[in-house]
C-alpha cells in the first residue's frame, strides 16, 4: 500500500504516468465516472481549507465515489483530545482513502503509519502540500508539453511559501531547469534550498523586480506578499508594487508563457491580467481535481501507475 | 601516575572530551547496571592534551553505541576480553536516532501526539545534519553533550 505524504513519494516515471492518467481523465470523464463506484474518501480536516476539500470531493465525486469527513478539528473527535494514531484507525474501518490536512507538521505521517487504508497528505502546516505540487506539474505539463527546458520565475514570497519550496524541488528532478527567483530580499528562498540547487548544479538567479526578468520565463510562478511578513511598513509600501502583475508588466513577456497561481489571489495579479491567455491560474484549479481523481484512483489500486517493486513495499 | 584496575571483560571509551564523560555515563544509563565503572576525568592526552575515559566491565552489546556516534564519533571504543583490547571500533553517525533529542519545533506532531517517539534521521553526514522524520526541522544544537 502507498500512500502520498511528498511529492518526492513518487518517482519521475510514476509521475509522468499519473500525469497521463490524469489527462485521460479529463478527455473522458464518462470513462471513468463509475470506476470508483461503492469506494468512500474520507476528507479529514482539522483545520479549514476550502478549496482543498473539495477539490478532493469533487475528485471522487467524478470518480463515482462517496466521500464523509469533517472539516475543522472542532466537529472532530480531536477537539475531546484523540491522537491522530486513534483517529485513523477509526477511520481505516469507515472509508478506503483518506485525505488529511492538519496544521501540525508530520501529522499525516503518522496517520499513514497506523493506517489500514491509504492516506493523502492535504497540508501540513507549512510543511508538504504534495497534492499542489502535482497540480503545478500537471498544469505545466498539460499546458507546456514538458517538464524539463524551462527557465521558471516564482516571485512574491519565497521564504515561507511551502508552495514554492515543493515545486523547486519537485522541477529539480527534471532536465535543463533554470529558476530565477524574484523577491525582496527579505523573502528570498531559504538558504536549504539554494544549497540544494547549487549540489545538483541547478543554475538559479535571484532578482528584486519582476520587470527585470519576466521576459526570460517560460512560466512566472505568483504568489503573494503579506504584509506582516515585512520588518517595516516602510519597505512593505516600497516593495508591494514589484510583486503586483498588471498588463505593463506582462507586455515585456513572451506570447507563450504562463502565469499559475496556487490562489487565493488577493491582488498580486490584476484583475486585468485574467483575460489574458497566459493566465491559467484558473485553469490550474481545473488540473487540481483531474491530478486528484488520478491520484485517488491510483492509491486504490484501480491503475498501473506506480511501479511494482515500489507498490509492494 | 593513577592507576585503574584493567578489566577482564568489557570495553573502554577513549578520547571523551575533557569533562563530559558523566553525560556519556547517563545517557548509556550506565548508573543502572550492575558492573563495575570507572571513570577517569582529564588524563593526559596526546592528541587532546586533556580527555576523559569510562572503563566498563560488561558485554559491550548490552549498550546502545548509536547514541555515543551521535554525541561525538571521534570515540574511540576498545573491546577487552581476557584482559586484552579484541578490537577497536570506530563510530559512525547512525542513519536513525529514536529518543535521544527531541523536536523542538512547536508545529510539529511529536508536540502534541501522545507516545509518539521522537526520531531523527541523518539528513547531510558531511554536514552532520540530522532532521527530525515527521516535520524534517534540522536539529540545531552544537553540543551534543549536554542533550538531556
Amino acid at each position: 500500500m502507498r500512500h502520498l505524504m511528498s511529492p518526492l513519494d513518487f518517482t519521475t516515471t510514476e509521475l509522468d504516468r499519473l500525469f497521463d492518467l490524469a489527462n485521460d481523465m479529463e478527455s473522458n470523464m464518462e470513462k471513468y465516472a463509475h470506476s470508483c463506484e461503492g469506494k468512500k474518501l474520507a476528507t479529514c480536516f482539522y483545520e479549514p481549507s476550502t478549496r482543498t476539500r473539495l477539490s478532493f470531493e469533487a475528485a471522487m465525486l467524478n470518480l463515482g465515489g462517496k466521500v464523509l469527513g469533517f472539516s475543522d478539528a472542532g466537529s472532530s473527535s480531536a477537539s475531546k483530545g484523540e491522537s491522530v494514531s486513534d483517529t485513523i484507525r477509526v477511520i481505516s474501518c469507515y472509508a478506503d482513502i483518506c485525505a488529511m490536512r492538519h496544521p501540525k507538521e508530520g501529522a499525516p505521517m503518522v496517520a499513514a503509519s497506523r493506517s489500514r487504508i491509504p492516506v493523502i497528505n492535504a497540508g501540513d502546516g507549512g510543511h508538504q502540500h504534495p497534492t499542489q505540487t502535482l497540480t503545478d506539474l500537471l498544469t505545466i505539463r498539460s499546458l507546456k508539453g514538458r517538464l524539463s527546458h524551462l527557465t521558471i520565475g516564482l516571485c512574491g514570497d519565497l521564504k515561507f511559501g511551502r508552495t514554492v519550496h515543493s515545486l523547486i524541488h519537485a522541477l529539480s528532478r527534471y532536465e535543463d531547469i533554470h529558476f530565477i527567483f524574484i523577491s525582496p530580499e527579505e523573502l528570498r528562498v531559504p538558504d536549504y534550498i539554494t544549497e540544494m540547487l547549487k549540489t545538483k548544479h541547478i543554475p538559479y538567479e535571484q532578482v528584486i523586480r519582476l520587470e527585470d526578468s519576466i521576459g526570460e520565463l517560460d512560466l512566472l510562478y505568483m504568489t503573494r506578499v503579506q504584509r506582516e511578513r515585512f520588518f517595516n511598513e516602510e519597505d512593505y509600501v516600497r516593495l508591494k508594487d514589484f510583486y503586483i502583475l498588471d498588463k505593463t508588466k506582462l507586455s515585456l513577456a513572451r506570447e507563450d508563457m504562463l502565469i499559475l497561481h496556487p490562489l487565493p489571489r488577493v491582488n498580486e495579479i490584476s484583475v486585468e491580467v485574467d483575460e489574458d491567455p497566459r493566465a491559467v491560474y484558473f485553469k490550474q484549479a481545473g488540473y487540481g481535481v483531474y491530478v486528484r481523481m488520478a491520484l485517488i484512483y491510483t492509491l486504490l489500486g484501480l491503475s498501473d501507475v506506480l511501479s511494482k517493486a515500489e507498490k509492494e513495499n | 601516575m593513577l592507576n585503574v584496575g584493567r578489566i577482564e571483560e568489557g570495553f573502554v571509551l577513549d578520547h571523551i572530551r575533557a569533562g563530559m564523560s558523566l553525560s556519556i555515563y547517563h545517557y548509556l544509563q550506565l548508573g543502572k547496571l550492575d558492573c563495575t565503572v570507572a571513570i577517569i576525568k582529564n588524563a593526559r592526552s596526546n592528541k587532546m592534551g586533556r580527555k576523559d575515559i569510562l572503563k566498563v566491565e560488561c558485554d559491550i552489546d548490552t549498550l546502545n553505541l548509536d547514541i555515543i556516534g551521535f554525541i561525538d564519533h571521534t570515540i574511540t571504543i576498545n573491546v577487552i576480553k581476557d584482559g586484552e583490547i579484541v578490537e577497536k571500533r570506530q563510530l559512525s553517525l547512525p542513519k536513525e536516532i529514536k529518543n535521544v533529542i527531541k523536536c523542538k519545533n512547536p508545529r510539529c506532531i511529536t508536540s502534541i501526539e501522545q507516545g509518539l517517539p521522537h526520531i531523527f534521521v541523518l539528513a547531510d553526514s558531511e554536514k552532520e545534519v540530522y532532521r527530525c522524520k515527521y516535520c524534517e526541522e534540522k536539529y540545531r544544537d552544537k553540543n551534543k553533550y549536554n542533550l538531556l
